[in-house]
Formats: C-alpha cells, sequence, structure tokens
C-alpha cells in the first residue's frame, strides 16, 4: 500500500471517528435538552427510548443470559451463522452471474434468447418475500439454511451477470485490435484482457449484492420457528424493549457492523487483486 | 473504471428497469410504439412463456398448492380478495412514498452541502458508503419501538434511511463530476461558488441523480414490506404476506406480492416520467452506454 | 530476389453496404522489401490507417491482393510476422511493465525464463530496463509508448507497423523517439510500416514517403529519401531534409487538389 493510501485511508478514519463524535453528541445532547424542557416529540428522550450510548456500550459484555457468555459474544455467534448461510448462496450465485456474463459476451444468440428470462427474474422482489419462501421451503422440509443460500444465491446473480457482461465489454478497441494482431483464440482474449478488465465492475456488484445477502439472510430468519440468528434476535430484543431496551440497540449495533463486515472483506480483496495495481494510465 | 461507470455499475447492479430501458434510444423524447416493442417484447415473451408454462406442469404433474401454488389459483385470489390487498397495497405505498420523499430530501440537501465544503464531504461520503453496506432494515424494530409499531411513521423512517444513502452517495459524485476546464471558465467568469453550482453541477448530477432515484423507488416499496416484517398493524402488505404465509395460505401471498410488483413497476414509470419531463437533453445513465 | 515484406495490388477497401458505403482505399499498389522504413502520410480520409490495419489482417481487404512475406494477410497474422503499436499506448493496467512486454510472449508459448530473458532484453533495448517492474500509470506518456514497443518487438518479427504511435506526444520528446526509433530499425533490421500525419516525421525516419490522397484514399506519389541511412540531429539541419520536405508538402497538396477521381 502506497503512503498516498495510507494517508487517505487514515484520513477516511479521522473524518468517521468525528462523524461518530458528532452523532454520539447529538444524541446525548438531544436527550439533555429536550428533558431539560420537557418535550417529547419527535422520539421521547427518556432512558427507555432513548438509552444513554454509554449504556448501549456497556450492554455488550454484560451477560445475556445469568451466569451467561458475553452479549457481543452471543450476538456475534448469531451474526455468524446468519452470514454464513448467505455466504454460500452469495458465492453460487456470483459464480453463475460470471458465467452467464461469459456466456453472453461470447454468443450474441444466447444473450438475446436468455437476457429476458434473466432480467425477468428480477421483476420478482426476492428480498420482500423472502420470509415467504423461507416459510415454503420449511413446509417442504428444506432446511433452513439452503433456503436462505438460494435467496443469496437469487440477490446475486443478475447484478454479477449485468456488471461482468458490461466489464467484459470495457476494453478500448485497441486493446482488441492487439490481441487480434497476436492471433489470440478467443479464450486467451477472454482471460488476458476482457476478465481483468472486467474485474472493477465485477467487484462493484459483488459489493452491492453482499450487503443484498445480509439483509435476506436476516429478513428470512423473521418467520416463526426459527432461532440463533440475528434476525430472530432482534425480533426477541423487539419485544423486550420496555424491560432492557439496550439490547435492541446493541444487537442493531452488531447487525450494521456483520453488514460491514461482509462487504468490507470483499472490498479488501478488491484492493488486494484489482485497486492496488492500477490506475488509471492518463 | 471512472466514477460514471462505477455509478452505472452501481445502479446497474439493482435497477432492473435500466438494464432493461438499455438500448431504447436516448435521443427521442418519447419512444414510440415500436421502440418500445422493440424493447420490453422479448421480455414480456419470455415472461408469459414461463407463466404458461408453470401453470400446464403444476396441473400436469397435478402439484399441491403448498409445493407450487398455479398461477391460476394465484389470480382468483387477486380478485376474490382485491379489496382487502389494495387497500394494504395503498397504506404501504404511502410508507414508501412517504419515506422516500423524506429521504430524498435530506439526501439532496446534505448532497449539496457535501459538494460545497470538502470537509463535511470527506466525512459524510465513507460513512455513507459503509452505512449503505449495513442491513439497514434492521432499524425497523427501533423505530417501531419509537414512533409505534402500528404508526406509518416507523416504517416511512425506515424507508427514508434505506434510500437517503444511495440518493445521497450518487447526488454527491454527479455533483462533483465537473470538467476542469468547466471550473476554470466559471472561474474566469468570476462566478460564486453558488453560480458554479447551479450552472455546472446541478445540471451534470441530474443523470446520475435520476439514476439514484429508480434504484430508490425500488428499494423503497421493498424496504417498507421488510420494515413492516419486524411488526406492523395487521392491514399492511408485509404483515398480510408472513400471516398468509405462516398458514400456509401462499396463493393469497402471491396475491399481494403481485400488488407489489405492480405498485413498484407504477412508481419506477412515475420516475421515468419526471426525468423525461425534466431532463430534455436526454442524457441518462444507462447500462448499455 | 528476396520475397517483398508487403505486395499489395488494386488493393481497395469499402466500408458500409446499400446506400450507406464509403470507399476508403481504391486500387493501391504498393510494394515494401526487406529492411525498408516506409511512411504513409497523408490528409484525414486518406485511408493510411486502414491501409495499416489491411496489412495487420485487422481489416479485411474489398478487391485487390495483399501478400505479407509472400503469404496472405491473415497467414502472416496468425503466423505472428508482425508487431503493431498504436497511438495509445495500450498498455494493460494490471500488468507490470515486463509483465506487458511479455503478453504476446505467454500468448505465443514461450517458457517462463525464455520471456523474462527476452523481455527484459527488449526493455534494456528501448532504455527502460530499470522500470520492469513499475505499473503503466508510473510512467511518462513518451516512456509508456517504449513499452509498447518493446512490446511489438518482444517476438522479433520481421515487420512493425506502427499507426501515428507519437501523435499524442509533445514535440521534444517526438523527437527523441524518433532517433530511438530509427536506432531500433537499424539494430533489429525490422521492415517498418509508419504512419504519420507529420512531414518532418516522415522524411526524418523514412526510406520512402508514401504519400496518399484522399476521397477515395490512392497512392499519389511515392518519394525516395535521399539521406544518410544513419541519422540524428544534425540531418534536421540538412539542406537536403528541408528540400525533401517541400517535395513532400508539394506532393501532398497535389494530391488533395489536382488528382482525378
Amino acid at each position: 500500500m502506497g503512503a498516498g493510501t495510507k494517508r487517505g485511508l487514515a484520513r477516511t478514519g479521522v473524518s468517521i471517528l468525528t462523524l461518530i463524535a458528532a452523532f454520539i453528541l447529538l444524541w446525548e445532547g438531544y436527550k439533555l435538552i429536550w428533558t431539560a424542557l420537557g418535550w417529547e416529540w419527535p422520539i421521547r428522550p427518556d432512558d427507555r427510548t432513548l438509552p444513554h450510548i454509554w449504556d448501549i456500550l456497556v450492554t455488550l459484555f454484560q451477560p445475556v443470559q445469568r451466569n451467561g457468555p458475553p452479549f457481543i459474544l452471543v450476538e456475534a455467534r448469531a451474526a455468524l451463522l446468519t452470514l454464513r448461510e448467505a455466504f454460500v448462496g452469495f458465492v453460487v450465485g456470483g459464480a453463475i452471474g460470471f458465467a452467464l456474463g461469459v456466456l453472453f459476451v461470447r454468443s450474441r444468440t444466447a444473450e438475446r434468447a436468455f437476457m429476458p428470462y434473466v432480467v425477468a427474474s428480477q421483476t420478482v422482489p426476492i428480498l420482500a418475500i423472502a420470509p415467504m419462501v423461507v416459510v415454503w421451503g420449511g413446509r417442504l422440509d428444506v432446511p433452513q439454511w439452503l433456503t436462505v443460500s438460494v435467496i443469496a444465491a437469487y440477490l446475486t446473480f443478475f447484478p454479477v451477470a449485468i456488471n461482468t457482461l458490461r466489464g467484459l465489454r470495457s476494453p478500448q478497441p485497441t486493446a482488441l485490435e492487439l490481441m487480434r494482431s497476436y492471433a489470440s483464440a478467443p479464450r486467451e482474449t477472454l482471460w488476458k484482457l476482457q476478465v481483468p478488465t472486467a474485474m472493477p465492475y465485477i467487484f462493484t456488484a459483488l459489493k452491492v449484492s453482499a450487503a443484498a445477502s445480509v439483509i435476506g439472510a436476516i429478513v428470512g430468519e423473521l418467520p416463526a420457528g426459527f432461532r440463533g440468528g440475528l434476525g430472530r434476535d432482534l425480533l426477541q430484543f423487539s419485544q423486550q424493549f420496555t424491560a432492557a431496551p439496550e439490547k435492541l440497540f446493541a444487537a442493531v449495533l452488531i447487525a450494521g457492523l456483520a453488514g460491514m463486515l461482509f462487504v468490507g472483506l470483499i472490498t479488501l480483496a478488491e484492493h488486494r487483486w484489482v485497486l492496488a495495481r492500477r490506475r488509471p494510465i492518463s | 473504471m471512472t466514477e460514471r461507470d462505477e455509478v452505472i455499475a452501481e445502479t446497474a447492479a439493482t435497477d432492473v428497469f435500466a438494464a432493461f430501458e438499455g438500448d431504447l434510444p436516448a435521443a427521442k423524447r418519447w419512444w414510440s410504439p415500436r421502440d418500445l416493442g422493440r424493447q420490453y417484447l422479448p421480455a414480456l415473451i419470455a415472461f408469459l412463456l414461463v407463466i404458461l408454462t408453470w401453470e400446464a406442469l403444476t396441473r400436469l404433474l397435478a402439484v399441491e398448492t403448498f409445493v407450487l401454488p398455479k398461477p391460476s389459483e394465484v389470480m382468483a385470489s387477486f380478485f376474490e380478495t382485491a379489496s382487502v390487498i389494495w387497500a394494504a397495497g395503498m397504506r404501504t405505498l404511502l410508507e414508501a412514498v412517504g419515506g422516500f420523499t423524506i429521504g430524498v430530501t435530506l439526501a439532496v440537501i446534505t448532497s449539496l452541502a457535501a459538494a460545497r465544503w470538502v470537509g463535511f464531504r470527506e466525512g459524510m461520503l465513507p460513512f455513507a458508503i459503509a452505512a449503505n453496506a449495513t442491513p439497514i432494515v434492521a432499524l425497523a424494530p427501533i423505530f417501531n419501538n419509537w414512533f409505534s409499531i402500528t404508526s406509518p411513521v416507523s416504517k416511512m423512517a425506515v424507508v427514508a434511511v434505506v434510500v437517503y444513502f444511495p440518493v445521497m452517495i450518487n447526488t454527491t459524485r454527479g455533483l462533483l463530476e465537473v470538467e476542469p476546464a468547466e471550473l476554470e471558465l466559471m472561474r474566469s467568469l468570476a462566478a460564486t461558488p453558488a453560480e458554479v453550482t447551479r450552472r455546472v453541477r446541478v445540471p451534470r448530477a441530474l443523470p446520475f441523480f435520476f439514476a439514484s432515484l429508480k434504484v430508490a423507488s425500488a428499494l423503497s416499496l421493498i424496504a417498507a414490506i421488510v420494515a413492516e416484517y419486524f411488526g406492523g398493524p395487521q392491514d399492511v402488505l408485509g404483515q398480510y404476506i408472513i400471516n398468509r404465509a405462516n398458514l400456509f395460505q401462499f396463493p393469497d401471498a402471491w396475491a399481494a406480492i403481485l400488488v407489489a410488483s405492480i405498485l413498484g413497476i407504477v412508481f419506477y414509470l412515475l420516475i421515468l416520467g419526471a426525468e423525461r419531463v425534466l431532463m430534455p437533453w436526454h442524457v441518462s445513465l444507462r447500462a448499455s452506454d | 530476389m528476396t520475397i517483398p515484406v508487403v505486395e499489395a495490388r488494386g488493393l481497395g477497401k469499402t466500408f458500409g453496404s446499400g446506400t450507406e458505403q464509403t470507399e476508403a482505399l481504391r486500387g493501391i499498389d504498393l510494394v515494401i522489401s526487406s529492411g525498408d522504413f516506409v511512411s504513409l502520410i497523408g490528409p484525414s480520409g486518406c485511408g493510411k490507417s486502414t491501409l495499416l490495419r489491411l496489412i495487420g489482417d485487422l481489416v479485411s481487404p474489398s478487391t485487390g491482393t495483399l501478400a505479407v512475406n509472400g503469404k496472405t494477410a491473415e497467414q502472416a497474422r496468425v503466423d505472428r510476422d508482425y508487431g503493431i503499436v498504436f497511438q495509445s499506448a495500450t498498455l494493460l493496467d494490471w500488468r507490470t511493465v515486463e509483465k506487458n512486454v511479455a503478453l504476446p510472449l505467454e500468448i505465443m508459448g514461450f517458457g517462463d525464463e525464455e520471456r523474462s530473458n527476452r523481455s527484459r532484453a527488449m526493455l534494456d533495448l528501448v532504455q527502460l530496463g530499470m522500470f520492469k517492474d513499475h505499473y503503466p500509470w508510473q510512467l511518462s506518456g513518451g516512456m509508456q509508448q517504449r513499452v509498447s514497443i518493446a512490446r511489438a518487438l518482444a517476438f522479433e518479427p520481421s515487420l512493425l507497423l506502427m499507426d501515428e504511435p507519437f501523435g499524442a506526444l509533445d514535440e521534444m520528446t517526438r523527437e527523441l523517439m524518433q532517433q530511438e526509433v530509427l536506432r531500433l530499425w537499424d539494430e533489429t533490421g525490422t521492415s517498418v510500416v509508419f504512419v504519420t500525419h507529420s512531414i518532418p516525421e516522415a522524411v526524418f525516419l523514412s526510406t520512402r514517403v508514401v504519400v496518399m490522397s484522399p476521397r477515395p484514399g490512392r497512392i499519389s506519389e511515392e518519394i525516395t529519401v535521399e539521406l544518410p541511412r544513419l541519422r540524428n540531429q544534425d540531418t534536421r539541419e540538412d539542406a537536403r531534409y528541408f528540400q525533401l520536405i517541400t517535395e513532400v508538402r508539394e506532393a501532398l497538396r497535389r494530391g488533395e487538389t489536382g488528382a482525378g477521381s
């Protein structure tokens, strides 16, 4: 990583920390001022509805159940469970999307024949129907993790296919002429020129799909009868809100971090394989 | 990959219709039925083929309803429960549109600020990109508790947050996508920052803005429904779907989803229409450019 | 007598079909012998780039015959008889300089060691040996073009095709690059077909200047450059050099106005 990148990252880090600090100030400041003035709109400033940030953070390290392991560990495990389900489907969907992209760039007929189906597949709002699909799967005795994986695959294959196709078509004409001048076989042109050029596009699609897959996995856990993942825990803590509001906030925090982690890993891979080596030649 | 390409890549990823819109001629203000036909007919035919095959197979193989409902059963339910599901659809649509409006308004204001002040931008943009990666719908239970589980406001809040980030990110990128030569020109004319924003940045940003709006329109309906899954009044689409699903009454659930899809398409087309009207020079970011 | 490197007879190319046709080239008769340095010069629309691409089998002819190294252009391409340099360096920005030069060698199936030996030799030849592990974005435009030339020569082709390779560079870098190309030409004995729109460049580099005229593209004149084979900065001050520039310029003018359809 060059010095410039390190400096850029440091600056970003500082900016984000400043924003977090500003957020905390806003939160606590709201509580203070609204309590003093006795206002209740839009959000009641009492500790039940709006716990102190500190209390939320403390909850992370307290046991969820009597004498049990700390909250953060329990929820991290739940997050891993949820993420694992999403990950399998994500990888499969990505592979299918990539294969479709390669197929369509090689064969215009295949593209014209199958692209309408690919696009039509997305008119089904899979995120909106995730819980229903999970219930359906349960009724058919399909294990929950498999149903969630299928949902994640469904969410992933379309963006990856579209972006792979776009990326594979993006090299400059002179680059293609160059490969032709080497009497390069189509497969070689694909792997030596088109696929590397397509990587930035593919990674963008992967990042978007990763975020969607996590949501799909969480939402897929909401129907009754499934336990152990983030979705279920969120519902549970929501029901316990009056007794222990901090738990819900802490769980939401961990869910947010889980999503960021998943996308972050892909961004890291992107930096390693795509961005570190290249910058536009101007 | 330029900024423009990145925005296209991201919006193409989530925006089915933009990928779809691809080959329609940009220069025309209103597409002729022939253009529309050539573009959408293959997909429409594909869709109908799938439905027909689905119906035929489920009948032939005597598939049980709970395994795979027949399209005819779904349509029957669609008409039987019409008043219920459309009423629910309207309530969900209200949440979606309300949240959309709030989110987009806040996003535009923030974007203008981010384009103007570098310090603000350097903090906001990475944060927004990171936040966009999180499952924002996880905030639904919190909002349910803050704004009452039965109130549409709790769902609107979720939609607003979901919509805010992608619109803000893409609009900011659009506002920043100016040629150095254009800035030099404005400088030579002693233009104030406000004038630069008005005359150069905003027109430049419009394609990005509309691309993100199209994505947001699809997101808002889905976000509203998903937020409802975390709890809500009985007469909203999300709750209706999950209740029917839990009772294994899948044709009813699918009928409700059909309503959701229709509402989504209508919402999208409204944005598309607005784009055609407000951008007379018809530069748009499309996946096939 | 050795086989000419390029032999074109009545070569023509028309783009498009039906009512929207453009005749880019018509009736091209051209012979390039081994060791020649031939420049194709003419105003835009005269088809010089198209002619270059015909030789490289990047475009197929509509009429006439074309033999490259005594074979069809397609066979010559498949046999990798030529290297090509474009106006933009067209380096792959995810590969190091060395890996970029090795690209054709990879495709041709050379072994690892042979590849790195040849790449390094070529980079040394263009005097960029110490940049072999750099990435394209770290090099200036002129340096990128030199890498592009090194890549074209990596497999020691008998023919080098260059399509306005220095068009995007500033004047001073251009002159240095011209010097470089002449040195490489002299050291490797490759034949060169060089497309340019700069008259001084054409005269300075070539053994023969082929003047083309547009609408449709034709060869209007060929001017032999009687300057010593080894040229340098002094050549640019030579009286004969300036005379030749004037000759070429007048030939161009004649081509544009005079020549019949």
